[in-house]
């Protein structure tokens, strides 16, 4: 497979970026320290190119009927302009992908994916819609995708030149004030400069943000302005070393980490995503219905003392003289938050109580690691 | 501290610097690039002894675990527990501040110079 570019390449490279192969794409996993981006996006703002996430519309009027069967949540009961957050299971409740959907007209979805599912996301769609009146395109190619996150995200939308929303004033001077208004898991068309621009008050750090959906060609000049008026307020580049430590902290699942075919929505604590008692049949009904087998695993928090991470794949055990498995770790890093080391961590149920204490195996040594609940840091409201 | 010219290196992403019967040893900016941030380091001891090639500490990022490992056979002589303090410093300044540990040795083995191991960089 050849490496994929972002359309802002130009940009990453001029900025002295490391590059990461994700999915098949050539991104930036850090521009000089991720640290530094992380509590940038803490203190003051961050800005990701995320241009490599999957975008498939569907589009007909019976649109969200067919969503209602594709997908795990009842998106028929979404409003214009709402998210959603969502997932794609197979028939047997696993999970093969969970998207953001925002509805972006009374027949319109837009379904984001990772970008390692985009393919699959795109033809399970096709496959699932097709006996409802409706069309499926995937425009992934056809969308860049820059994130603004942080606590000062606002004013660094606001400061930028050249937005516009739709009903706001000619001359912009109520952008600020409909930003403000725009919800969490919200989102506004509007146009930057001349060009259509999605405005999505969505994220994936825990922060406060926004995420800009824009034409590719046009990727580079939004990016720069953002940019320009935000450095001033302590906007950094940030890289997907800084994204994945800040989702980490905030508790947010990770797919082919927390998330898999091989885990029913409920293990990671996200029932509540399947409307089983509100829509009627769906992709994965059956098997949602019938659960889990009674002692299947629970994703957990976990945390404990000192400076040794318990990473991914890592075994935990009952005690640290055990040797049969209860759990094993999905993602985990030292907190650059919280200065401790955190983690995710599926184990069996009967160790999923918080304070429960377990043992880690961190490369041949053990390590008392303590269940708690989720998420691990929360942005203060202001 | 010595220049990278001055310096040998190891295909495993360390740097040699011996003086004597003692080598100082680091990990190349390549390798501290590689890694990311530094959050933790763990270091042997003083008066352990090393096999060559053998793994005696770690190297932590945010994103992903380093080894150390012992380029010589030897004892550890001194640690830098500036180091084991301000893991940063193998990222600010690998070759110099950030120097790991200083072993006692008695023979050396075969390592790079600056010119091979920049060579095996651009494979």
């Amino acid at each position: 497979m050849t490496d994929r570019h972002s359309p802002l390449n130009r940009i990453h490279v001029a900025a002295g970026a490391s590059f990461t192969d994700f999915a098949g794409w050539q991104m930036p996993v850090r521009y000089s320290s991720d640290l530094a981006e992380h509590h940038a996006v803490r203190t003051a703002a961050g800005i990701f190119d995320l241009s490599h996430m999957g975008e498939i519309f569907v589009v007909g009027p019976e649109a969200s009927d067919a969503l209602d069967y594709a997908l795990a949540g009842k998106l028929s009961a979404t409003t214009v302009g709402q998210a959603k957050y969502s997932m794609l299971l197979d028939r047997s409740g696993g999970i093969i992908d969970d998207v953001v959907v925002y509805r972006t007209g009374d027949d319109r979805f837009m379904v984001v994916a990772n970008a390692s599912n985009r393919e699959v996301v795109a033809a399970e769609l096709l496959e699932r819609t097709s006996p409802f009146e409706c069309e499926v395109f995937d425009e992934s190619d056809e969308l860049a995708l820059i994130a603004v996150q942080g606590p000062r995200s606002r004013e660094i939308l606001v400061a930028t030149d050249g937005f516009a929303i739709e009903g706001s004033h000619p001359d912009g001077r109520d952008v600020g004030e409909k930003l403000g208004e725009l919800k969490y898991y919200r989102a506004l068309s509007g146009s930057f400069r001349t060009q259509p621009v999605l405005i999505a008050r969505t994220g994936y750090t825990g922060e406060d943000g926004f995420e800009l959906y824009v034409s590719p060609d046009h990727a580079e000049e939004l990016w720069n302005a953002l940019t320009e008026a935000g450095t001033p307020l302590g906007l950094v580049p940030a890289g997907l070393a800084s994204r994945d430590t800040l989702r980490l902290e905030a508790g947010m699942p990770l797919y082919g980490h927390e998330l898999g075919t091989e885990t029913f929505p409920v293990q990671a604590g996200l029932g509540r995503v399947v409307a089983t008692a509100t829509k009627g049949d769906f992709v994965g009904r059956e098997a949602v219905e019938a659960g889990p087998a009674p002692d299947a695993r629970t994703l957990v928090g976990l945390v404990a003392d000192g400076k040794r991470a318990a990473r991914a794949d890592y075994e935990i055990f009952a005690s640290d003289d055990s040797t049969d498995a209860i759990g094993v770790v999905t993602s985990g890093a030292l907190s650059p938050t919280l200065g401790i080391p955190i983690a995710m961590a599926y184990v069996d149920a009967s160790f999923a109580t918080p304070d429960t204490v377990v043992s880690i195996d961190i490369r041949g040594k053990r390590l008392s690691y303590r269940v708690t609940s989720l998420p691990f840091y929360r942005a203060k409201k202001d | 501290m010595a220049t990278e010219n001055e310096l040998q290196y190891t295909s495993e992403h360390e740097w040699v610097l011996v003086e004597g019967t003692t080598a100082t040893v680091g990990i190349t900016a390549y390798a501290a690039e590689k890694l990311g941030d530094v959050v933790f380091v763990d270091l042997p001891d003083v008066g352990t002894s090393l096999a060559n090639g053998s793994i005696v500490g770690e190297i932590e990022s945010t994103k992903s675990v380093g080894e150390l490992f012992a380029p010589v056979d030897g004892t550890v002589l001194e640690k830098n527990s500036a180091v084991e303090d301000t893991p940063e410093l193998v990222n600010s300044d690998p070759l110099g501040e950030g120097w790991l540990i200083k072993i006692e040795f008695t023979e050396l083995p075969p390592l790079l110079s600056f010119d091979e191991y920049t060579a095996l960089l651009g494979e």
